[in-house]
């Protein structure tokens, strides 16, 4: 029994590195991005006095004393002013005209000759019960608002969830678009794909082994070096263009970069392995003699073709697209690089929030969208692959 | 060449190479309406070729397949009319028992109630009807090559073609089986080309067997015929268990030859073919048909020998014997006397229980 145990101990050892691993590499990071996405303190942490002064507020008569005195003691202390600004930067975006207000304020706090009496006497914004409500409001530690606003919803003063005006809704828009494009370059995949994989399967030795290598080299290369040759090839002046109107098949160059049809064509070419492989390795699987027998049975090729083959090897179609579709709606350098401003991907924006305006919490938010729709499709995959007839 | 009406099916002069190697040499074989026909040889010796080749899977590089005297060498597969059943079943894993042989009768537009009614006749036949509903995955071997047996049979062919369709099984549901075809080829009338590498099998289920061997048919007869009077040394020694003695013929009368052995013996025996005195030639002597006893008995041929070993089999005792210049096997009944080692003995046979081959 004992030695039962310590065995099992060991052999849990061997797994020790992967177990962290996975936990310090990808556990904590999907965590904590979750969680930038609901998490709200950078107003929470700097105002301990005032939130427990505005917990007995009613949310609608002029300020208290009381209040103005607790919130000129939070300001009063704080001395990072990273953290300040972060707390100015979400006030600001629940209520408008905060970033002067709090200016303001912090500068008269600030004088130390002619200390103020009440935060009143700074401005007058301060007698208006608004801006206290925005305050109250960005106490609460979580909120919905990032992810509420990653599908182009918001709160009204009312607290309702309402669509956030059109001038702010690009998001949707977006996501709509990624998925649409991912759509399209998995049909581009099926299509190219099952044919090659056909082929493929069919033949042997080194003309198979060409084949696979030949759908596999892009994996084989980087990411960024195969844009950059799809860039090469699909500009005005490139080979493309040059060889078609060489051989006047065209008067003018195809307009081929910097719109939806490159950005479709070179995902298209990166993502092709992870459509060829599954259904080839389902092809490899199925009897050779299935086909002649259904012609021996009656059914001209082209039957036997729809009603044995494809059936059989849907298993791997669907594999196939669900790997294709998951990867390109993550893409984010072949759009970035070959599309034009119209063909921007939503990772295109999660890496805006993220680098370019440190946004964590809409980042996190848009990040969360892209996983739920992910594991959606997934279990919708896991279903019907369960209920696939003629699986062993 | 003139063929008689009643043949079904004609290979005329098939030749078929694979690349550089030529797997069916200028072959040709006539089958007769209902007949069941066995294809039987070692692997390689193009006897699955000539199948696929009936079939429409394979096209002969040379000669012509006639199907009730039309050419059939160019018609696809699809619309041959023939119900093939393969080795390895292949029935399709994502459609039901019942699905796979209504099948057929879908790809010929059939109504909706009639291919439910063939279909459940089909599967009565080979007494499936209580898994129609199952994936071909949940059976046995047995029940899914009896499912690919009413699915050959169920759209009625012209011709059924079967590639080594027990060779899956193991023995007692083979020899069932072999029954059950049998009995379904007398009731149907059916016109049945089966390929098998099993003599057994091929003597069992036959109407004529047609023997094999690179490329060529070494003959074509009955069971009976192929196994009483081989008309070559690989057929005597492909079908069943034989005793080849080498031989002189001294003279020929008729359909028998008086031969002389090297141990000096002279024996009396059938002749398949000709052969003129003086040739060497082999004399092939079926085990079974060899009796012992210690005394020189009547029969017409008799050999000096001498006990060498002797087992115990079952049904029958196998005594392996010695005489001055070859070995020779006897197997007796059962229900004879023990024969130890060391016996001498006198092995005896008649004219026609063995046979003078040329070489």
């Amino acid at each position: 029994m004992t030695a039962g145990r310590s065995k099992t101990g060991r052999s849990l050892l061997l797994l020790l590195p992967l177990l962290l691993f996975l936990v310090g590499f990808f556990v904590w990071p999907l965590f904590s991005m979750m969680s930038q996405s609901i998490s709200d303190t950078a107003v929470l942490r700097l105002l301990p006095r005032s939130t427990e002064v505005l917990a007995g507020w009613d949310r609608q008569s002029p300020p208290t004393p009381e209040m103005q005195a607790a919130l000129m003691e939070d300001l009063k202390a704080v001395d990072d002013d990273q953290a300040l600004g972060d707390m100015v930067r979400r006030l600001n975006s629940a209520r408008s005209g905060f970033r002067t207000l709090m200016g303001k304020t912090t500068t008269a706090l600030g004088d130390t000759t002619n200390p103020p009496a009440d935060l009143v006497s700074i401005d007058t914004r301060w007698e208006k019960p608004e801006f206290w409500l925005a305050i109250a409001d960005a106490l609460s530690p979580l909120t919905d608002r990032n992810l509420l606003a990653a599908v182009d919803l918001g709160r009204n003063a009312a607290g309702e969830i309402e669509h956030l005006p059109a001038d702010k809704s690009v998001n949707r828009v977006i996501l709509v678009r990624t998925f649409w494009i991912a759509a399209l370059v998995t049909f581009a995949c099926a299509c190219i794909g099952f044919p090659y994989a056909m082929i493929a399967a069919s033949l042997s030795g080194w003309k198979r082994d060409l084949m696979l290598g030949a759908v596999l080299l892009p994996l084989w290369t980087s990411l960024l070096v195969r844009t950059a040759a799809w860039f090469i090839l699909l500009q005005e002046r490139g080979l493309i263009n040059e060889l078609l109107q060489t051989i006047g098949l065209i008067d003018s160059p195809l307009p081929l970069i910097f719109n939806r049809t490159g950005v479709i064509i070179a995902m298209t070419h990166v993502l092709l392995p992870f459509m060829v492989l599954p259904i080839y390795s389902v092809l490899l699987t199925i009897p050779k003699n299935l086909m002649p027998a259904a012609a021996s049975l009656g059914a001209h090729p082209l039957r036997a073709f729809l009603r044995v083959l494809l059936p059989l090897s849907l298993r791997g179609v669907a594999s196939g697209s669900l790997l294709v579709f998951i990867s390109a709606i993550g893409y984010y350098i072949t759009p970035a690089l070959i599309g034009g401003p119209g063909d921007q991907m939503i990772s295109s924006i999660i890496a805006f929030y993220a680098t370019g305006s440190a946004n964590w919490g809409m980042a996190g938010a848009l990040g969360v969208v892209l996983l739920v729709a992910t594991l959606l499709l997934y279990s919708v995959y896991a279903r019907l692959s369960a209920e696939e007839p003629g699986r062993r | 060449m003139e063929h008689s009406v009643a043949e079904f099916i004609r290979f005329d002069r098939i030749t078929k190479f694979y690349g550089p190697l030529c797997v069916v040499e200028n072959l040709d074989l006539g089958i007769e309406k209902g007949e069941f026909v066995s294809l039987l040889g070692p692997s390689g010796s193009g006897k699955t070729t000539l199948l696929m080749m009936l079939a429409g899977f394979e096209q002969p590089t040379s000669g012509n397949i006639l199907l009730d005297g039309t050419a059939i060498n160019d018609v696809p597969t699809h619309k041959r009319d023939m119900g093939v059943v393969f080795q390895s079943y292949a029935l399709f894993p994502h459609m039901s028992v019942g699905e796979n042989v209504a099948f057929p009768l879908q790809m010929r537009g059939l109504g909706k109630a009639d291919i439910a009614g063939r279909v459940a006749r089909a599967l009565d036949m080979v007494q499936l009807s209580a898994l129609v509903d199952r994936r071909p995955s949940q059976l046995s071997g047995g029940q899914q090559q009896r499912v690919a047996l009413s699915r050959a049979l169920v759209f009625e062919p012209r011709v059924v073609l079967m590639d080594e369709p027990l060779g899956a099984l193991d023995k007692q549901l083979r020899e069932q089986m072999q029954l059950d075809i049998r009995d379904l080829h007398r009731r149907l009338g059916l016109t049945i080309v089966f390929v098998t590498h099993d003599q057994s099998e091929a003597l069992t289920m036959s109407d004529r067997v047609a023997v094999f061997n690179k490329g060529r048919i070494e003959q074509i007869g009955t069971p009976r015929q192929v196994y009483d009077e081989p008309a070559t040394r690989f057929v005597a020694e492909f079908i069943g268990e034989t005793n080849l003695v080498e031989g002189v013929v001294d003279a020929v009368q008729g359909q028998e030859a008086n031969v002389r052995l090297v141990s000096g013996d002279s024996i009396v025996s059938a002749v398949s073919g000709t052969v003129t005195p003086g040739q060497t030639v082999f004399l092939s002597i079926r085990p079974e048909r060899v009796d012992l006893s210690e005394i020189r008995g009547d029969a017409r041929n008799c050999l000096e020998t001498e006990v060498t070993d002797s087992v115990y089999q079952g049904d029958h005792l196998r005594v392996q014997l010695q005489n001055a210049a070859h070995p020779l096997i006897a197997k007796l009944s059962r229900r004879s006397r023990e024969f130890p080692p060391g016996t001498k003995v006198f092995a005896g046979f008649s004219a026609g229980d063995c046979r003078v081959i040329a070489p």
